[in-house]
């Protein structure tokens, strides 16, 4: 099964019909056939209509539809750049959630206790940590791959547990818990180390904030780490093959420790700017299972950079156009689920997408 | 050509049936916890109090559900740009974002269940619970009940709307051991040193069924489980172990008439009456006397109350009983203190 879906996201080039066309007509069949789920529920026919024509202007019809879709999609976009860098190297990496928690809780430690320094040093400070965090949990399981052959699948969604369990901890210690509160809930991050909101002065409410471009650095970061350095072409032939990546030289250990540390680092980030971009404080659901979403995105992004990109706005906009189709037309929030489990499916067996839709693809392929 | 014209006007005109369809001069809309509105809990009690003020005023209702707490903030955002008339955030863990979000819209109305604010926020009515009162009875009841002699609870999160339960149900049990100098033990809280068993979570049934695994394991024949749906994994459990060997104690809503699987396992519920402080809150919001602060339910105004015992009634003698129900109205005329 990890076999078959790594060669299936491993692909080297920019391919249109693989990273562009394969995940549109996904996301369309999901949408056809969750208007089948919602007619079989009952709903009618004029009120699906109305369901998801708001799920559309709910994610771009106003410049607060679109600064919510960003605000969604940006820690997905990053947690999910960790996951397809560790795809392209053959790492099956599903301790993302974990990565975010760990990453999170060192940047609201760094956020609230330290009060002398200015905006601009105690920022970057506090989504440093997060990084070097989720960096450090991460290499846990590179390590005991690289040292020991632990399936990094196991050892990744142990330390999903670990780290869940450590932030209930963690919240309950006087020195992180606020002040006056029994619950895990810890102490909200000072305003020096919150990233400014960037879209403030056109309307106070829109919540897109500067991590979103932190994002885009990242995006631009991971392509070039990937395609014009001699790691990224380490960590892709590692991927594609690693016994000949060997032969040729590549130390494959160090390769492992080195690309799950980068992917913790992303993934910690998205907690960083969780932490720092929206919520203020942790508690014990922040991490909000963005680390499992995150996996659906690097599918869905073909593990391209670019295709991560796009399909980390594609779910920002489900998530932000869910709200409004619940708003409007009263259908669940939980269709919104359904059509994400069912893009996934359609990805993760594209001859589906191709055996129903023929003729998209014919066309091209002669080219 | 032609068919494709029929269905773009099909399509328009189905648009526009549904948009006029959907217009209300008053709006109540609510925005739930994670636990979703089929929780059987308190987002489902509040939200059946919006539907009461639907049924009995003809009004609109809108509903959000939060999947994780990074949606408190755009949910209410998305109700407030909608121009809902009154907007109900259910649960203390919304309590921030309410707030933020009523500061920000003054011309906005919110009512929030589990929530008090001090100082008071003028356009935000805070619903809260003596729900202390009716745990105590509930308490009392339970260890005049049990067998073992040890009965037990545990809570979702440790947060105040949660302990309150916790609270009165211990105070309950000690009432009952100083009047009848019995030795009753309450597994689960320290009500002193604010600790005990908590699931940190307000969604797993298989957290209700462990932790009413292990109290049952230590001894405890009644456990009253206070976190939303995990009772019903607590229900479960003891709908095999069968309800001689251990007891439920419900919370916010009759179990009996929710829980219909397991209804047999419940002794009775400690009732939170959410539905009516939400339609209530709705009402002097359509009638324009809407006023901030807060609303208090007490045993003295059926805010709160024990659900009946229904099947279980014949494990309540009848002078147990007739103590109940003495307790309730010394409760109500203050003759008996609530607190540990």
């Amino acid at each position: 099964m990890f076999e078959f879906i790594k060669s299936k996201v491993i692909s080297e080039n920019f391919d249109y019909e693989e990273i562009l066309l394969t995940p549109i007509l996904a996301t369309l069949l999901a949408l056809i056939i969750g208007c089948i789920f919602l007619l079989a529920t009952g709903e009618s026919f004029s009120n699906i209509l109305l369901a998801f024509s708001n799920l559309f202007i709910g994610a771009f019809g106003s410049l607060n539809a679109i600064s919510e879709t960003c605000t969604a999609a940006t820690p997905l976009i990053l947690a999910a750049l960790g996951i397809s860098l560790a795809f392209r190297a053959g790492l099956f990496n599903i301790g993302a959630e974990g990565q975010i928690i760990i990453g999170g809780i060192a940047t609201v430690i760094i956020g609230f206790s330290i009060d002398f320094l200015p905006i601009w040093l105690h920022l970057p400070l506090a989504l440093l940590f997060g990084a070097i965090f989720g960096a450090l949990y991460a290499a846990i399981a590179g390590w005991l791959k690289a040292s020991t052959g632990a399936h990094e699948v196991i050892s990744t969604i142990m330390l999903n547990l670990i780290a869940l369990r450590l932030l209930d901890y963690l919240l309950r210690l006087p020195i992180i818990q606020k002040e006056g509160r029994n619950d895990p809930i810890s102490k909200s991050v000072l305003d020096t180390a919150q990233l400014p909101q960037i879209l403030s002065f056109v309307e106070p409410q829109l919540r897109i904030h500067s991590g979103f471009i932190i994002m885009l650095f990242a995006v631009l970061f991971v392509y070039w780490l990937l395609f014009h350095t001699t790691i990224g072409f380490e960590f892709r032939s590692t991927g594609a093959n690693p016994n000949a990546a060997q032969y040729a030289g590549i130390k494959a250990s160090l390769t492992i420790v080195l690309v799950m540390g980068i992917a913790g680092a992303l993934a910690g980030l998205a907690g960083a700017n969780q932490i720092t971009g929206v919520l203020g404080r942790a508690t014990p659901g922040f991490s909000a299972s963005i680390g499992f979403d995150a996996i659906a995105v690097a599918l869905l992004g073909r593990s391209h950079p670019f295709g991560v990109l796009f399909a980390g706005l594609l779910f920002g906009a489900l998530v932000a156009g869910g709200r409004l189709m619940q708003v409007k037309a009263g259908v669940s929030i939980d269709l919104i689920t359904i059509i994400q489990a069912l893009i996934i499916v359609f990805i993760a067996a594209p001859l589906l997408v191709k055996n129903t839709v023929p003729w998209a693809f014919k066309a091209k392929k002669k080219s | 050509m032609k068919l494709s014209n029929k269905f773009f006007v099909a399509f328009i005109t189905s648009l526009l049936i549904s948009i006029s369809s959907a217009a209300y001069s008053f709006t109540a809309c609510q925005v739930t916890d994670i636990g979703g509105v089929d929780d059987k809990g308190f987002n489902a009690t509040a939200w059946k109090g919006v539907q009461d003020a639907v049924a009995k005023h003809g009004i609109g209702s809108k509903l959000l559900e939060s999947k994780a707490e990074t949606d408190y903030v755009p949910n209410l955002n998305s109700f407030v740009a909608e121009g809902c008339n009154v907007i109900v955030s259910v649960g203390f863990l919304m309590g921030e974002a309410t707030a933020n979000a009523a500061k920000e819209n003054p011309n906005s109305k919110f009512a929030i269940v589990d929530f008090a604010y001090d100082p008071t926020i003028s356009n935000v009515l805070g619903l809260i619970y003596n729900t202390d009162e009716a745990a105590f009875l509930a308490g009392y009841l339970a260890a005049g009940v049990s067998k073992t002699g040890i009965v037990g609870t545990f809570g979702g999160i440790n947060i105040p709307p949660v302990t309150i339960f916790m609270d009165g149900f211990v105070a309950g049990v000690n009432h009952y051991n100083k009047t009848k100098g019995t030795n009753v033990a309450v597994l689960g809280w320290d009500p002193a040193a604010k600790e005990g068993l908590f699931t940190n979570n307000f969604s797993s049934l298989d957290d209700g069924r462990a932790f009413a695994q292990n109290l049952y394991d230590e001894g405890a024949d009644i456990v009253m489980p206070v976190a939303g749906p995990v009772g019903l994994g607590s229900a479960a459990l003891a709908s095999e172990l069968g309800t001689d060997s251990l007891k439920i104690i419900g919370v916010d809503v009759d179990q009996y008439v929710k829980d219909t699987k397991n209804k047999s396992v419940y002794l009775t519920t400690v009732e939170k009456g959410m539905d009516s402080s939400v339609l209530n809150a709705i009402e002097v919001a359509k009638k324009n006397i809407f006023t901030g602060g807060l609303y208090v339910g007490t045993l003295a105004n059926n805010g709160v109350r024990i659900a009946p015992y229904h099947d279980q009634a014949s494990a309540v003698s009848n002078s147990l009983n007739n103590e109940i129900i003495k307790l309730k109205s010394s409760i109500i005329n203050g003759f008996i203190s609530v607190k540990n």
